[in-house]
């Protein structure tokens, strides 16, 4: 094919035009062609179009042939591409979930991340669960967790318990330690419960960014009629999208992560906490409130903060945490991700908690306690390594 | 160019736990959501295709329900081309009878070359709509079809028997279809196609005269799955369970 024909494929050119639209896309004009962001990707090494060679073949004016690939549904949008990137392009944002969207309107979708998006549009959550049952879980508390639309008045804090939160059953532990500990605090709390719609952003994320914006749409007009101070998630992904997307659709509102409401709260929790036995403890930064939103600190000064537990680190940690796999999707393409690479993230990060012989692996995010724990159960060594989320490890230092 | 028409019925959905209505004889809808028929969704999948395939104009019709426009709006974001709610339709839903007399009389007007239908509906008591359709129409039905294609004025149909035998069939077209599956999933369309053919598409309404919904049998009694007695778990280590086990066998005159 001729330099000129190249150039003409209408695809490629309409696509480097949207990229340049984006905030900060038009630095992808200066990559270096360094491939730090396709070494770094985790999935990298299967997929036919790594950040840097879809560059370079838009650069050549043929990322056509992208289409075809599925390769992108291998992005976690974990982010170690953007923060590795020298030239700070706007990787994940841009690049990668632009392709997505594309193959996403050119009905390149992998059949289970399909059922996701069709759950979220009719339930507004991804799991398929009636809404009507959002707060359910508040039935094994033995009190009353309030519920804005029912009591009418101002609260200090909304608590945007999220999907996984709501309705899994080994998340929905971790949500229930975190209303005992608010309770326990006395923090003036409510949930939105039947009225909570998903935030959206993992399927913004997975390329399906109307459904994202109808979801946070629903969710503003939600919250625009509620009262309250601010908002406190105890899903990273939402909190992302209350402080980075929201805002850029006109709806805003002041969102912390609940460990930097804990982390507040420290003189108030501090006398509550007894040792619950001597532990090593390996924290998990997660992508989203991690490497996207620098929040590193908060969560260990929790952990330093109960007696007995010892805080390490494993190899890659902070800024170069590895990503549980369940981002961008990824909690919806398990079967499809394990079929073209036969690994699963999950447990190259449980190895490393191994080799540095923690007895916990404390996480931060309702996407990993089920994925580090069928990880546990697949690697070897890790058969006593014990996951919990930090509001666990809070809840059994209190209630010991 | 050939035409298709798929029938597409919203049901209540199953994800709610069900309640039954204070008359005791049907269900409680004001808590139920609707969705679109599973079967009905794959009718539509495979009108799609085949308009993929072979070139088609494709007309969804629809009886009235909430969250119906919703649905018709996803259709043609799949490639359907004509829209149609039939209206009319109050709280209790018309009997097959004479809903299949109102549709077989918009359908004549239409004059297509096949006919979709789920194969059923679940809350479909006799699961006749697209049989009676053909029989007003004067046409050929066939039921429980998992894949169509056209050639000339025949399509080629796969039907499943029970025992995993597959028949491949030839029926002069015009004709009705009852669909079990399209050959290929029901695809996803992204929201944002859906949002554009809000503003660019047309519902067309035509009202739905002389639906009865006094139906030729009488509902006694609805009610939710009972449960039988509960299991009885024998406690114990493997021997004492076993005795006990044997001891019951023998009550009940097995050994």
């Amino acid at each position: 094919m001729a330099v000129n024909e190249i150039s003409q494929l209408p695809f490629t050119s309409e696509f480097k035009e949207s990229l340049l639209k984006i905030p900060e896309g038009d630095r992808i004009q200066t990559c270096l062609q360094c491939a730090c962001c396709s070494g770094v990707c985790p999935f990298g090494f299967v997929m036919d179009f790594p950040p840097g060679r879809m560059i370079a073949w838009m650069r050549a004016g043929n990322l056509d042939e992208m289409l075809k690939s599925d390769s992108i549904w291998m992005c976690v949008s974990c982010y170690a591409c953007t923060e590795v990137c020298p030239k700070d392009i706007p990787i994940t944002l841009a690049l990668m979930t632009r392709a997505k969207e594309e193959a996403l309107l050119a009905g390149n979708v992998p059949a289970e991340l399909q059922s996701a998006l069709e759950f979220s549009q009719q339930y507004s959550n991804p799991l398929g669960e009636s809404s009507r049952k959002r707060a359910a879980w508040t039935e094994e508390l033995d009190f009353e967790v309030p519920i804005v639309r029912k009591e009418k008045r101002p609260f200090e804090v909304l608590w945007f318990v999220g999907d996984y939160a709501s309705y899994h059953p080994r998340v929905k532990n971790v949500t229930i330690a975190v209303a005992k500990i608010f309770n326990k605090l006395g923090i003036d709390f409510a949930i939105l419960g039947p009225d909570e719609h998903s935030d959206g952003d993992s399927q913004r994320l997975a390329g399906e960014r109307g459904l994202f914006e109808m979801l946070a749409e629903k969710n503003d007009k939600v919250l625009s009629r509620a009262q309250f101070g601010e908002i406190i998630t105890t899903d990273p992904h939402a909190y992302n999208a209350f402080k980075n997307e929201y805002p850029k659709l006109g709806f805003e509102y002041p969102v912390r992560h609940y460990t930097e409401l804990l982390v507040e709260k420290l003189d108030e929790l501090t006398p509550l906490l007894k040792e619950n036995g001597q532990a090593k403890v390996a924290y998990h930064d997660p992508c989203y409130l991690g490497r996207v939103n620098q929040i590193y600190e908060a969560p260990r000064k929790l952990i330093e903060a109960i007696p007995g537990l010892e805080l390490v680190e494993m190899a890659h940690n902070k800024s170069t945490s590895l990503c549980c796999g369940g981002g961008g999707g990824g909690m919806w393409l398990d079967g499809f991700r394990w079929e073209k690479s036969e690994s699963r993230l999950s447990e190259w990060r449980i190895k490393e908690a191994v080799t540095i012989e923690a007895d916990i692996l404390a996480v931060a995010c309702p996407y990993e306690p089920p994925r580090f724990e069928d990880a546990v159960k697949a690697v070897k060594g890790a058969e006593k390594l014990i996951v919990k989320d930090i509001a666990e490890l809070i809840l059994d230092a209190i209630d010991n | 160019m050939t035409e298709i028409v798929v029938i597409a019925r919203l049901v209540p959905d199953l994800v709610e736990e069900l309640e039954i209505a204070p008359s005791g004889t049907a269900l409680d809808l004001s808590w139920l959501r609707l969705i679109i028929n599973e079967f009905d969704n794959h009718a539509i999948e495979q009108a799609v295709i085949l308009k993929e395939k072979t070139g088609a104009n494709v007309t969804i019709i629809s009886p009235e329900a909430e969250g119906v426009e919703d649905m018709l709006f996803t259709t043609a974001a799949k490639g359907a081309d004509r829209l149609i709610k039939l209206t009319g339709i109050d709280e209790e839903k018309p009997t097959n009878e004479s809903l299949a007399q109102t549709l077989a009389g918009i359908i004549k007007e239409i004059n297509p070359d096949l006919i979709l239908n789920g194969v059923q509906a679940h809350d479909d008591i006799a699961g006749d709509l697209a049989p009676q359709i053909a029989d007003l129409l004067n046409l050929p039905y066939v039921g429980y079809i998992s894949g169509v294609s056209i050639e000339g004025g025949q399509a080629k149909a796969f039907k499943e028997y029970p025992g995993g035998i597959l028949a491949e069939m030839e029926i002069t077209l015009p004709a009705v279809l009852g669909i079990q599956a399209s050959e290929e999933p029901p695809r996803y369309v992204a929201i944002s196609k859906v949002r554009q053919m809000m503003s660019t598409t047309t519902i067309e309404e035509i009202a739905g005269d002389g639906l009865a919904t006094e139906n030729n049998f009488v509902i006694d009694r609805m009610y939710l799955p009972e449960a039988a007695e509960k299991a009885e778990m024998l406690e114990g280590n493997e021997e004492e369970v076993a005795q006990k086990l044997t001891a019951i066998l023998q009550d009940l005159g097995l050994l």
